[in-house]
């Protein structure tokens, strides 16, 4: 009878890709009525797992038990008969249908043959009243923010399963209140007995929503625990196999001499994009960006970027006025620019490690002064080996490499620059800790060469561990500056809240 | 002016006789003419040959460029029925669609010759209709090699024109009617080369290299000039002497197949003639005049050219008509 | 290097042209025979390299902008444009130099105009093209007053129809072509720059590249390499025939691009498989000629002849094979 505490669970599941083995006699159960964090690094086989959990994937060893009889699931829909539901990271609905058609697709009520309309919208309702969304079944499901359609997509799973729900990052692309509003849900669904697996790259949510944990590397199970039994460290060292620490909040900043001015922006804007800001950037310092989601952050990046141009105020590198209308304008002065959107706008997905790596110092040296493929590979290869490049092979595509080591090549592409200014647009979003820790390693030693570098990140923990200053954005105005002491995240969080009080006032 | 004066009406000598008395009896007429398009050589030249016999009898040609849309042939025509003019000449771009606008002509007691093509309109609703016979041509074309190989043995390669097109499908039937009972000629390969200079010269290539460098060979058959040409210069490219060592007949008269037959090199062709206005404006002159109901369909002549008709003087003749 | 290189040429491309030629073989005994005659080689074979130039030349062209994500679906119309140019112009008198450099910069304008349509208008390829596709013929067809405009220009006859130590013109032409195209882009920055701007136009633009230019250029190059074809083939018929000049190629270019394992989402690109590509295509086409097929087969052999090549090719065959057989460009790269 002890199979019967389980609602899912898998034994000693073995699944080979060629060579691969991308799981190893993994173990996993989960409890009705627990939220079960799912964690290890790209790479680790959480995915593989998942897809197995849900039929995605056939295991090549080993068996999937649901309420401890032995199932074959032969795909997600299969999978969902046996109350298994999944919602992921990119919401997986109709953007264009009403929000009552995403949630009874496949599954309408019918009345003499029809869709009966005013009954599927009547229960859609119902069932949105329940997770605390009051809004239009008829509405079209893109016209509301993506964690409401979020919250459909779940609504959707439990409605047509209901006894396990699969969570595959479905934070990322929600903001603070958002994460606290799908939180509440997922603690109502978890008090009425469903089992939740939760995967996550952010350790402070799991912390905040999971009973116990699950730890993957390499393919291999290496420990199921209670969290009450963990500290962060527990969880980090059983991730990475090794121990990185966190560096609290610092003010050694202020002892530290700054160094001669590199950039001086002047009332630099754009219409309609950024008010006009007066920011000034020495060398050798990181000057730490933060505000919500659309608080203009990004267009502020861009538009010193030179990729959407300023249409006013005024830009001097290294003393002299210059004008920068364009990233090729931008690069010759040293900068360089890791975007947001690292899938959108950074990586060339089919394109090699080492094309991804050189492209930038190419496009600096221009058409006719190629470099030859020896060179691409010294140059790929000593930026593979500092910022340790986890890839097969140089000349494999980068769009195989996981998240964090797609992040470090796109910083390497701007290191081969040898670049006087970077600006870092969310370098560690979505990225697993190994490749963070590298990728907070690598500013800080920038920093310490004399690089400058404006970074830009939601982990205030992260902005205020690195920044020498931090400016803070919001409706699209830098609305202030914070130095030494009011560096942290408490203050801010005030700084951002003490203006929004003020802006109303 | 033989091409002119020696069309004959497939109606027989006697109208053809009584016709040519009244070929004054038109002039001040005004005529309005809807041309489909200038989509190709032959069509610039019926453009050009209708305007040339209708300055010659003292008509007052309204012309009008329909460029291949119905909808600009019938507003065309319904324009030179508001005008009043004294009878309509169509080249209809399409065989439906037409009872409408032609009831209206009739109506207005204006009487519509067809021209080249034939339309799905009720027989009343339209004077005549003037088009060649594209069998017929396929016909004299095959009739000549028969005239002209006598009992030898004659492997002909056939160069047809676009697979499923009406002229392909007929000139390629007639051909083959020509030659059947003459054991001798037999069609040893056949493939389209889209009535196309390129295609035809591609094509003949391929034939040349599968007949034995062309030994094989004794004619080819073009279902149009351009192809033929197209074929004269693979046989030269290939070693061998075009009109000689492999004789080449055509269908169509265009102007540079004379310079072939001129030069020996191409062998006979068959006129498709671009006038088809000459015979129209004699059938109306005969109406006008007394009455005569024409035959409703005027065959015009599938003429056989060769190196004995001058050709270098059918090239001059021709060449200035916008082929 | 040269080891590389071979690599890369057994390819399935290769294979599959091979393949053809084998079918096209057994269909044809006497189609690898190539004699001597009139100082040039002359055979099916020859045929195919001589009728393949044109397709290759537009392939040369159209592989760039297709590795960019765009299609050019004017070059057909640019070749009739070109030929018209060159033909009226000869007959006017002017000196055959004076009229194929004219051709030649008229081929250019037109991709330029493509280009700047694509590039700074930001009109999606396809569309922007067909404007030129429409309307290129049309303008053939004003330039040579509806006429078939032949010509006994020895130059411009030599380009079409003539040859070079035995071997055709036109192929020689396509060869140097490809050659010089081929290590333009690739022993400079081009080809990366290009695949880059395919791949991610927005990361080419943060990156640095001037995808704007590099769009202008490709689309130029296959304005000026239509514009050779239009002319190769106006040579080969001694007349410009503005209906008929090109019609359609433009499909067997794409093709050929296509073949040549170019993906139409952009990204990696190969000057010469594409040619390959293009040889592939008229392999079958002389082919089915010699084979003695009734015409009405034609567009159905070709057709299917086509979908084993691109099932060949296609990802799931690919991983069906046996490794062995599988990728000879990885096991030479070693």
């Amino acid at each position: 009878m002890p199979d019967q505490q389980y609602a899912l669970e898998a034994r000693g599941i073995v699944k080979i890709f060629g060579n691969h083995v991308a799981l190893d006699k993994v173990d996993f159960g989960l409890r009705p009525g627990e939220v079960h964090a799912l964690l290890g690094e790209n790479g680790a086989g959480k995915s593989t797992l998942i897809k197995i959990l849900t039929g995605a994937y056939q295991p090549d060893g080993g068996e999937v038990l649901a309420n401890g009889a032995v199932v074959t699931l032969n795909n997600p829909q299969h999978a969902q008969t046996h109350g298994i539901g999944t919602v992921y990271q990119e919401v997986n609905l109709l953007p264009n249908r009403s929000v009552a058609e995403n949630l009874y697709l496949g599954h309408q009520p019918t009345r003499f043959g029809f869709v009966d309309r005013r009954k599927m919208e009547r229960d859609a309702r119902a069932v949105l009243a329940r997770y605390g969304l009051n809004l239009d079944p008829s509405s079209e499901l893109g016209a509301h923010s993506v964690a409401v359609q979020q919250i459909v997509a779940i609504a959707r799973a439990v409605e047509l399963s209901g006894k396990v729900l699969i969570l595959d990052e479905p934070t990322a692309s929600l903001d603070r209140n958002e994460v606290e509003r799908l939180f509440d849900i997922i603690r109502d669904l978890k008090a009425s007995g469903l089992a939740v697996v939760f995967i996550t790259h952010f350790l402070e949510q799991v912390f905040a929503i999971a009973d116990r944990v699950t730890i993957l590397r390499n393919g291999k199970l290496i420990d199921t625990k209670s969290l009450d039994d963990l500290t962060r460290t527990d969880v980090v060292r059983l991730m990475l196999g090794k121990d990185i620490a966190f560096s609290g909040a610092t003010m050694l900043e202020e002892n530290r001499p700054l160094g001669e001015v590199l950039l001086d922006f002047k009332g630099y804007g754009k219409k309609r994009s950024v008010h006009p800001f007066d920011l000034t950037i020495h060398k050798g310092e990181v000057v730490g960006v933060a505000g919500l989601l659309g608080s203009g952050r990004t267009e502020m990046a861009r538009i010193m970027f030179g990729a959407d141009a300023a249409d006013e105020g005024s830009v001097s590198v290294a003393g002299k006025p210059t004008s920068i209308t364009s990233p090729t304008d931008a690069i010759a002065h040293g900068f360089g620019f890791c975007p947001e959107d690292r899938k959108a706008e950074g990586i060339f997905g089919d394109l090699s490690v080492r094309e991804n790596i050189v492209i930038a110092l190419q496009g600096k040296l221009g058409w006719f002064s190629a470099l030859t493929r020896d060179e691409q590979m010294e140059i790929a290869g000593r930026f593979g080996e500092s910022m340790d490049i986890r890839a097969a092979s140089l000349d494999m595509p980068i769009k195989l490499l996981s998240g964090g080591n797609q992040q470090k090549v796109i910083l390497s592409r701007w290191l081969a620059t040898d670049p006087a200014f970077l600006i870092l647009d969310e370098p560690t979003r979505g990225i697993d800790v190994g490749a963070h820790a590298e990728i907070v390693r690598t500013i800080n030693r920038l920093r310490d060469e004399g690089l400058a570098l404006v970074v830009i990140s939601s982990e205030l923990d992260e902005v205020v561990a690195y920044s020498s200053r931090i400016v803070v954005m919001r409706d699209r105005e830098l609305v202030a500056e914070l130095n030494g002491e009011n560096i942290n995240p408490g203050v801010i969080v005030q700084a951002i809240a003490n203006h929004r009080d003020g802006a109303q006032a | 002016m033989s091409i002119i004066t020696k069309l004959a009406l497939a109606a027989g000598l006697a109208t053809a006789l009584s016709t040519a008395g009244f070929a004054q009896d038109i002039s001040g007429k005004v005529i309005g003419f809807s041309q489909i398009g200038s989509e190709s050589g032959w069509r610039a030249a019926e453009t050009a040959v209708t305007r040339q016999q209708a300055e010659e009898r003292g008509v007052d040609l309204k012309f009008a460029d329909a460029q291949q849309k119905q909808e600009n042939q019938i507003k065309a025509i319904r324009g030179f029925i508001a005008q009043g003019v004294d009878a309509i000449l169509v080249a209809p771009v399409v065989a439906t669609g037409w009872d409408d606008v032609l009831a209206e002509a009739n109506e207005a007691e204006i009487p519509v010759v067809l021209l080249d093509r034939g339309v799905d309109a009720p027989e009343d609703l339209y004077l005549t209709s003037v088009a060649s016979d594209q069998v017929e041509e396929g016909r004299v074309a095959g009739q000549w090699l028969v005239d002209n190989v006598g009992d030898t043995d004659c492997n002909v390669v056939e160069l047809q024109g676009t697979v499923g097109s009406t002229p392909a499908i007929n000139r390629k039937q007639g051909f083959e009617e020509a030659i059947a009972g003459h054991d001798n000629i037999t069609i040893s390969q056949s493939q389209t080369g889209d009535f196309t200079r390129a295609k035809g010269k591609e094509v003949m290539e391929a034939f040349l290299k599968s007949s034995n460098g062309g030994a094989d060979i004794c004619a080819v058959y073009a279902h149009n000039d351009d192809m033929a040409v197209g074929a004269i210069q693979a046989i030269k490219d290939a070693g061998l002497k075009p009109g000689t060592d492999i004789k080449v007949v055509s269908i169509d008269a265009v102007p540079d197949i004379f310079t072939a037959i001129a030069a020996g090199e191409a062998n006979a062709t068959v006129e498709l003639t671009p006038n088809m206005a000459g015979p129209a404006f004699d059938a109306l002159a005969a109406y006008w005049a007394n009455g005569t109901e024409p035959e409703k369909f005027i065959i015009t002549e599938s003429k056989l050219y060769t190196a004995e008709n001058d050709p270098a003087g059918e090239y001059d003749r021709r060449k200035g008509l916008g082929y | 290097m040269m080891r590389r290189t071979l690599g890369k040429l057994a390819s399935p491309q290769l294979l599959a042209l091979v393949g053809v030629l084998l079918i096209n073989w057994l269909l044809f005994p006497n189609f690898f025979r190539i004699t001597w005659q009139d100082g040039r080689f002359f055979g099916s074979l020859i045929d195919v390299l001589n009728r393949g130039a044109p397709v290759a030349i537009l392939a040369v062209g159209m592989v760039g902008v297709i590795a960019t994500k765009g299609v050019d679906l004017s070059v057909g119309a640019v070749m009739a444009v070109a030929g018209a140019v060159a033909a009226t112009m000869v007959v006017a008198g002017y000196p055959a130099p004076v009229a194929v450099a004219a051709a030649l910069l008229v081929g250019l304008l037109c991709g330029l105009w493509n280009g700047i349509l694509v590039a700074i208008l930001e009109i999606q390829p396809i569309i922007a093209t067909l404007v030129l596709m429409v309307a290129g013929r049309g303008i053939a067809q004003l330039i040579t007053e509806g006429f078939i405009v032949t010509f006994t220009d020895p130059v411009l006859i030599y380009i079409g129809t003539g040859s070079f130590f035995g071997f055709p013109m036109a192929a020689v032409i396509a060869l140097v072509l490809m050659v010089a195209v081929t290590l333009i882009v690739r022993r400079t920055a081009l080809g990366l720059f290009i695949e880059a701007v395919g791949v991610n136009r927005a990361a080419a633009s943060l990156a640095g590249i001037r995808s704007r230019m590099l769009l202008l250029l490709v689309y130029s190059l296959s304005g000026l390499c239509a514009a050779i074809a239009g002319i190769i083939v106006a040579g080969d018929i001694r007349g410009a025939d503005a209906n008929n000049a090109g019609l359609w190629l433009e499909l067997d270019a794409i093709l050929a691009v296509v073949i040549g394992g170019t993906s139409l989402l952009g990204g990696r690109f190969s000057v010469p498989l594409a040619v390959v590509g293009a040889l592939i295509i008229q392999a079958m086409n002389t082919g089915i000629l010699v084979s003695g097929f009734p015409p009405e087969f034609n567009l159905i052999v070709k057709a299917g002849l086509i979908f084993i090549v691109l099932i060949i090719q296609s990802p799931l065959a690919s991983r069906l094979a046996p490794p062995r057989l599988r990728p000879a460009v990885k096991g030479a790269a070693k």
